[in-house]
């Protein structure tokens, strides 16, 4: 099957690119409001004023920026390397687990059973920790292993995958087929990560109480500052040499093999350090939200994961942000006004943007530029 | 015109199939008057002649018979002096009147006792005089019984009692079961005698009765007996030949267990294995022949499942749905809805819907297809990525719209009766609707590949699949063969919907438990290759239910196999039947 034919689109939707110094306006804009004036506000102005921000909201606040770090790996891959993974979610879930797992041994006696045992395994009937728990008692570890367990998974499902010239939809598919199974797994009872319940009911984090206002501030600020991080570091790796070779990957895969690049090896970092990102995300999320559960990596969510890239715009790193939070802003909305029909709003919007806005929403200044001038150039052309 | 003719053949194997089990239906018992003089006979006759008479009756196998002689033993038959000097045996409905007076049933002709005005006489209990019977009469009495549950119409219900005989542990029944063997003509019915007479066997205080009757055991292999043959190996004080005797045929046994969950397990893969196929059928062309990832395919095959559940309702009480959006427009509620009116239809004219089903389910998910066809995927052909997204969002939108006409929860979908019920061969047991599943399957993959190979529009589909604008400087409108090829791989989903609705629940997230599933089988058994999804499909389905058996859970089969399916890429990433091509990706 002809990959190229997708490039091309990918291609006019970079012609729509935003001008260098309106995004780095915009960031700049974005970083000042969303680090220093929404904690400001939320701390300062009175409750019940206008200009209030509840604890509520900062919450949300600090999950949809997870979800845009998310984005941003789905697009590294998909927008930027032509790889569309549907299995971002599972490296999200599994970040989300592995300090889940250091939460859950921080609530000690104060679960419902009074035991030092998770409550779930009071309930399983464990006689004891299982060992691969130990360790996570120490918060340096469960932060390695949200990096190194989804860096080593990713690490060995794509060598194998790209070993063997897995491409284009087959690659998506494995990607679905491998999180599948995975959250099939989770959802055991004796997989000891707490079955369908998945952990939850956190109470300390290092020490400080989840539940204060100042520690969700903390968590907020530093999911925006990774969003930041992230975001930065993917612009400077997009414009290196390897970034070029990224997009000349996806753009034509076999060229860049017949000229003595290994594309494998490229694309194998490329997805483990998508997989980090999304571990990291995810590892900020759970603490923000207080669950984590395998729904989490069910295969739609994945699906959801590039909705937003695909809504935002993919092929440029501020899309990603845009489209995270905006569709997550919509669904926040739609689901409290409209609970019957928000997957006919997901669903037709999805539809829309694949069909008609390719480039996403940050192609609509130059859309609506170049209608204008084809139709002042029109008469005369 | 092929198609045609593959669906007239199906729709008359069908038909065939449905009629035949209904003219199963037993017939009415002949002879009526017959027996019943037989058994007027049996009451007045003393003496040596009514042994014979019981026995005769007892062969007959007639409930009539049995209801009478139950009422024998309760001493409730009595004679009724007619004023010619006759006797007339009947006997008291249990109905009485307000003076505990009953009408009398008579046994020659079954109607009521009347005087000679030919109004009905009522009688109290005392009044009439019971037939005698003693000890010897009672057992005689009660041995036709016996024998007649075993000579009762009905295979089943002999069968049942014969289990029943063989687990009493009396071997005073060991005559009626043997001279029930020649009578019986069920290959069924027959082993369980065997059985039933070898269990009883081994209550013989002959150790070496008790050894043949073991042995028989054993060379029947009887399922049934196995706890028994367990009790006397392990009972204290037994023969030990016996005791050996037993252990060598519990082992016997043992292996025949074995191998029969081995074969049941092998025909349940099958099964699975085919309605994975008929899912995969329909992927098979639109993915793998056109190259749309259609994540829409699951909501097909629930468009099927669900024209089987409006098919059932119109045949019963009628199919009608309102929604009512959240929106309000002038100060009303934006509502909508129709009402379909039921046929109340009953008896096997109910059974035969779902042969309207089916037809029904592909022409619906086709026209759907073709919905989707025009309004979505047309613009997507050369973007397969996006055909992807745009697809899941038809899904979304679809599941959402089941939610709404049909409700969040699962809808009932009634089997018809001729695919209930199962046959056995060896102690393993085929159920109907699973060999009907396998051999939709088949008739399917037949039609698809007649399809595709013998007809012009076979050629066509396969032209504009290789080379999409080679074929259209042909001449070939390609336009047109992308609508009717996604038509009619969305129809295939929907046949499999038409049949998933009968083996499992309808929901509006139907698809989404196959999705997964039918690409993997696809892409292993190489995109665009028929032969290599239906080898798949067989090879998954068996896989899977395997290891569901050795693993002894569901969940972790289906792991396994997933990750065998992705190292399996390594080794064939093109699938088991690639295409090969010279031409770079």
């Amino acid at each position: 099957m002809p990959n190229t034919s997708d490039t091309i689109v990918i291609r006019r939707g970079l012609l729509s690119r935003i001008p260098a110094n309106l995004e780095l306006g915009g960031v700049i804009m974005a970083a000042l409001v969303l680090v220093v004036v929404i904690p400001v506000l939320n701390v300062l102005a009175p409750a019940g004023s206008a200009l209030h921000i509840s604890d509520f909201s900062i919450n949300l606040y600090g999950k949809y920026l997870c979800y845009a770090i998310l984005a941003i790996s789905v697009d590294l891959l998909w927008g930027y390397t032509g790889l569309l993974s549907l299995g971002q979610c599972m490296f999200f879930t599994l970040g989300g687990y592995a300090l889940g797992m250091y939460l859950m041994l921080m609530i000690g006696k104060l679960g419902q059973y009074h035991s030092d045992l998770p409550d779930f395994m009071v309930f399983l009937g464990y006689p004891r920790l299982p060992s691969h728990w130990v360790p996570f008692r120490h918060f340096w570890f469960a932060a390695a292993a949200v990096v190194w367990v989804p860096g080593l998974v990713a690490m060995v499902f794509g060598y194998l995958a790209f070993r063997s010239r897995i491409r284009g939809v087959y690659f998506s598919i494995l990607t679905q087929a491998l999180t599948y199974a995975s959250c099939l797994m989770f959802f055991r009872n004796d997989f000891t990560f707490g079955g369908n319940n998945g952990l939850t009911d956190f109470k300390f984090i290092v020490g400080y109480d989840l539940r204060s206002p100042a520690t969700q501030r903390v968590l907020y600020l530093c999911t925006c500052l990774l969003l930041f991080a992230t975001y930065g570091a993917c612009k400077w790796l997009t414009r290196t040499k390897f970034g070029k070779v990224q997009r000349a990957v996806r753009d034509s895969e076999n060229r860049v093999l017949f000229s003595g690049y290994a594309t494998a090896n490229f694309k194998l970092f490329v997805f483990v350090l998508a997989a980090v990102i999304a571990s990291v995300a995810g590892a900020l999320y759970v603490p923000q939200v207080g669950i984590i559960n395998p729904s989490e990596m069910a295969a739609d969510k994945s699906l959801e994961a590039v909705v937003w890239v695909a809504v935002g715009g993919r092929g440029t790193l501020i899309g990603p942000v845009i489209g995270a939070i905006g569709v997550n802003a919509l669904k926040s909305w739609a689901t409290r006004a409209y609970p019957d029909l928000w997957l006919l709003i997901l669903g037709s919007l999805f539809i829309f943007i694949v069909l008609f806005l390719p480039g996403g929403i940050v192609s609509l200044p130059a859309r609506i530029a170049s209608w204008r001038r084809a139709r002042k150039g029109g008469p005369s052309a | 015109m092929t198609k045609f003719a593959f669906w007239l053949t199906l729709l008359l194997i069908l038909a065939g199939l449905a009629v035949s089990r209904l003219a199963a239906a037993p017939a009415a018992p002949a002879g009526d008057a017959a027996t019943r003089a037989a058994l007027v006979r049996a009451i007045l006759t003393d003496g040596p002649g009514r042994q014979k008479l019981l026995s005769d009756l007892a062969n007959s196998g007639s409930r009539l018979v049995r209801d009478v002689l139950t009422y024998w033993t309760r001493d409730e038959i009595v004679l009724y002096a007619a004023p010619d000097g006759t006797s007339i045996p009947v006997f008291l409905e249990e109905q009485q009147d307000s003076e505990g007076k009953a009408r009398a049933v008579r046994i020659d002709n079954g109607r009521f006792l009347a005087d000679p005005a030919g109004r009905e006489m009522r009688f109290a209990s005392g009044d009439l005089n019971s037939v005698d019977t003693d000890m010897r009469l009672r057992s005689t009495i009660q041995q036709a019984l016996d024998t007649l549950t075993l000579a009762d119409p009905d295979p089943d219900a002999r069968r049942s009692a014969v289990v029943k005989l063989g687990n009493s542990q009396k071997r005073q029944y060991i005559p009626i079961l043997q001279a029930r063997l020649p009578l019986e003509r069920d290959a069924e019915v027959r082993k369980a005698l065997g059985e039933a007479i070898a269990l009883l066997g081994m209550n013989d205080p002959d150790p070496a009765v008790r050894v043949a009757s073991i042995n028989r055991l054993a060379q029947l292999q009887s399922l049934g007996s196995i706890d028994a043959l367990s009790r006397v190996a392990a009972a204290p004080g037994q023969a030990p030949e016996v005791a050996e005797a037993a252990r060598a045929a519990v082992a016997v046994i043992n292996r025949h267990i074995a191998n029969v969950n081995f074969f049941g397990t092998i025909f349940r893969g099958a099964s699975l294995g085919s309605i994975l196929l008929v899912v995969a059928l329909g992927l098979a062309i639109t993915f793998g022949l056109m190259g749309i990832i259609n994540m829409a395919h699951g909501e097909m095959i629930a468009v099927g499942a669900y024209t089987s559940y409006v098919v059932q309702n119109v045949f019963g009480s009628g199919f009608g749905f309102a929604i009512t959006l959240p929106f309000s427009m002038g100060g009303r509620l934006l509502s909508f809805g129709f009402t379909i009116p039921g046929i109340n239809a009953t008896g096997w004219w109910y059974q035969s819907y779902f042969l309207f089903a089916i037809p029904l389910s592909f022409l619906t998910a086709a026209l759907a297809g073709l919905v989707v066809e025009r309004s979505v995927i047309q613009f997507l052909y050369r973007r397969p990525l996006e055909s992807l997204l745009a697809t899941w969002g038809v899904s979304l939108v679809m599941q959402q719209l089941f939610r709404m006409v049909f409700g969040a929860n699962n809808v009932q979908v009634d089997s018809p009766a001729w695919l209930l019920g199962h046959f056995s061969c060896d102690d393993v047991n085929f159920g109907y609707n699973r060999v009907f599943v396998i051999i939709f399957a088949v008739l399917i993959v037949l039609g698809t590949w007649l399809l595709l190979t013998k007809t012009p529009l076979g050629l066509l589909i396969r032209s504009v699949m290789q080379n999409r604008d080679m074929a259209a400087c042909m001449g070939v409108r390609t336009n047109r063969v992308n609508m009717m090829t996604f038509a009619f791989g969305s129809g295939l989903a929907g046949l499999a919907g038409a049949f998933l609705s009968q083996i499992g629940n309808v929901g509006p997230s139907l698809g989404q438990n196959y999705i997964v599933d039918s690409f993997m089988t696809v892409v292993v058994g190489g995109v665009g290759s028929i032969v290599g999804t239906v080898c798949a499909a067989a090879g998954i389905g068996t896989a899977d239910q395997v290891l569901q058996q050795v693993l002894g859970s569901p969940v972790m089969g289906k792991i396994i196999v997933l990750a065998a399916i992705i190292l399996f890429l390594q080794w064939k990433p093109g699938g088991l039947f690639s295409t090969r091509s010279r031409s770079l990706d």
